[in-house]
């Protein structure tokens, strides 16, 4: 059956994000030859729709007002999107935008979202989204009573499948006012490779025992190389302070899916495997052989970080 | 001013995995033998919040709600021991098995009875579930403004003033008021009650409001009324075993491990 599909996407630098063009894509598969359209709100949107393969129609604005995402701003104009595209799915990233929309857009159209979604499959007609809960401890899987389905998707739920941009763009409204305003934004993103494009994530936890134990998991992330490895933090060592909160890999934080994810000095709480299980393979390195890190890891060394990490650094610079 | 904490009782999110367990006949959580629910630990952390502002302000109250069972009571009790004045417990049948949107138009309609209040705080998400809608659509029922994933809240004279955490960092936003703000774990800890501060909370009231009182009818309200239907709950496949690296020393467990990563070429 073909099903009418709306993605709300977002821009970072004028560009869709990686996600938007990863749900674009998940949407075509989902169409079964209904039309599959994506909003795109601020500089650049009505340019960035082209690199949207596999969407039909874009809905855009290039106001700048809409570069600063204030929810009270860009429901209109995706409602306004709503209207005419009539979907039976909504797809968002979850995302700082995407947490806000999802609910409230939702509320709007009288009809519910599902919150962070893995994967979204149509069941004889009817959509259906699965998602972790309990930490990452269930798997839950929600049908809708009402219309149109919504859902907010986890990065690298979909691959990128390319194709044809948009053969149509239908202009939105300029941003309208909105009731919270911005008053200040503060960038605390490490430089370079972020923790969701790397091929190699080098975690570490509480039992790393003081913020001077990122400078040895910085150290092995610079040995595998600053182009393939980015670092990051559990919850517990970002509520500590040792961390910055845009590191936290976890349920509340990012989710990474790398090919390696090194977990050091980290117990493995549910919260935690939430954000790196999707990983290939998960290397553990902690003192406590009972760590629950040791049951979804592939390769573990039970031993004190503080010998275990410079030995594989030493290792690696062989060669 | 009125200051309103919503407040829910969940299975304790630390227990281990191995004791986690799931009715696939009900698709509900079996509570774990002898791990007792507790606060979710998002709300605690907006109770501690709430009651800033409070302290800030002479002459305010802080209410706080729980849509839950009679043991709900017992996150009620534990709100008002860090200081809140007055404790609503939404506890009805026909509450149960809600989805987001039910149990915020529940809550959205006990604000509305208390009347005259000027800021709701709520958890960022609840630490089971983890939607992280209710917040937002307290907000959207009411028609009131909102900011969620707050790092750290504070007042000026046109509202609240709030920093919260994005993708990128920190956003910092003012909010007018009455509205709804959602708290995360990067604002701290919250209070420990004290031993007199828990008896006392012990002895107060705490009021129980069902849906007539709320002017709502059963069709509307839980399992009824959700848009959102749970079809299925059931636990993850676990990996395989670990594979533990051998060797006397560092350097011939880390050989044995980069040999490993090489192997797999995934480094």
């Amino acid at each position: 059956m073909a099903r009418n599909i709306l993605v709300v996407g977002e821009l970072v630098g004028g560009q869709p994000t990686p996600t938007t063009l990863e749900l674009v894509s998940g949407a075509a598969g989902l169409a079964a030859g209904g039309n599959v359209s994506v909003t795109l709100l601020g500089t650049g949107a009505t340019a960035a729709a082209a690199a949207c393969g596999g969407a039909g129609t874009a809905y855009a604005s290039d106001d700048a007002g809409y570069d600063t995402f204030r929810a009270e701003q860009w429901l209109p104009a995706v409602e306004a999107a709503l209207d005419q595209a009539n979907p039976d799915l909504v797809l968002i990233s979850q995302s700082t935008p995407g947490r806000e929309l999802g609910p409230r857009l939702a509320h709007r159209r009288n009809t519910a979202v599902a919150m962070d979604c893995t994967s979204i499959v149509d069941e004889g007609g009817a959509f259906k989204a699965t998602r972790p809960a309990f930490g990452g401890n269930a798997v839950a899987t929600y049908g809708f009573a009402t219309t149109p389905a919504m859902a907010t998707v986890r990065a690298k739920s979909f691959e990128i499948a390319g194709g044809a941009g948009p053969s149509s763009t239908v202009a939105l409204p300029g941003a309208g006012e909105s009731r919270t305003n911005v008053t200040g934004h503060e960038q605390v993103v490490a430089e370079g490779l972020q923790i969701t494009d790397a091929s190699v994530v080098v975690s570490g936890g509480r039992g790393l025992g003081a913020a001077e134990g990122f400078e040895m998991v910085e150290a092995l992330a610079n040995a595998i190389g600053s182009d393939k490895a980015a670092v990051g933090a559990s919850r517990a060592a970002v509520d500590l302070g040792w961390y910055p909160p845009s590191q936290q890999v976890g349920l509340t934080g990012k989710v990474v899916t790398p090919n390696v994810y090194f977990a050091i000095a980290i117990s493995g709480a549910s919260q935690h495997l939430a954000g790196c299980s999707g990983s290939k393979v998960i290397v553990a390195v902690n003192r406590d052989a009972d760590a629950n890190i040791f049951n979804v890891a592939k390769y573990g060394i039970v031993g004190d970080y503080k010998t275990i990490v410079p030995a594989i650094i030493e290792e690696l610079k062989k060669g | 001013m009125h200051l309103v904490v919503c407040a829910k009782q969940i299975p304790d999110p630390e227990t281990p995995p191995s004791a986690f367990r799931i009715d696939s006949a009900t698709n509900k959580v079996v509570p774990a033998q002898g791990i007792a629910p507790v606060l979710s630990q998002f709300d605690g952390i907006a109770a501690e919040a709430a009651l800033r502002i409070k302290e800030a302000n002479a002459g305010s109250k802080v209410t706080v709600i729980s849509l839950g069972a009679d043991s709900a009571a017992a996150a009620i009790k534990q709100v008002l021991a860090m200081g809140a004045d007055e404790g609503v417990l939404l506890n009805d049948p026909a509450f149960e098995d809600g989805d987001s949107y039910t149990t915020a138009k529940t809550l959205a309609s006990a604000i509305k009875k208390l009347g005259d209040v000027d800021a709701v705080f709520c958890g960022r998400q609840a630490a089971d579930w983890d939607m992280g809608q209710v917040g937002l659509l307290i907000a959207e029922e009411l028609g009131w403004p909102v900011s969620i994933i707050a790092k750290s809240v504070g007042q000026d004279a046109s509202g609240l003033t709030i920093q919260r955490v994005v993708d990128d960092g920190f956003e910092n936003v003012a909010m007018p008021l009455p509205g709804v703000v959602t708290v995360s774990n990067e604002f701290g800890e919250p209070r420990y009650p004290k031993l007199p501060q828990i008896m006392a909370a012990a002895k107060k009231t705490v009021t129980q409001w069902k849906t007539d009182d709320l002017g709502l009818a059963a069709s509307e309200v839980g399992a009824a009324g959700s848009r959102l239907k749970l079809e299925k709950l059931s636990t993850p496949p676990r990996g395989v075993a670990v594979e533990i690296m051998p060797g006397d020393t560092p350097a011939e467990q880390a050989a044995a491990l980069v040999a490993k990563l090489r192997a797999d070429h995934v480094i």
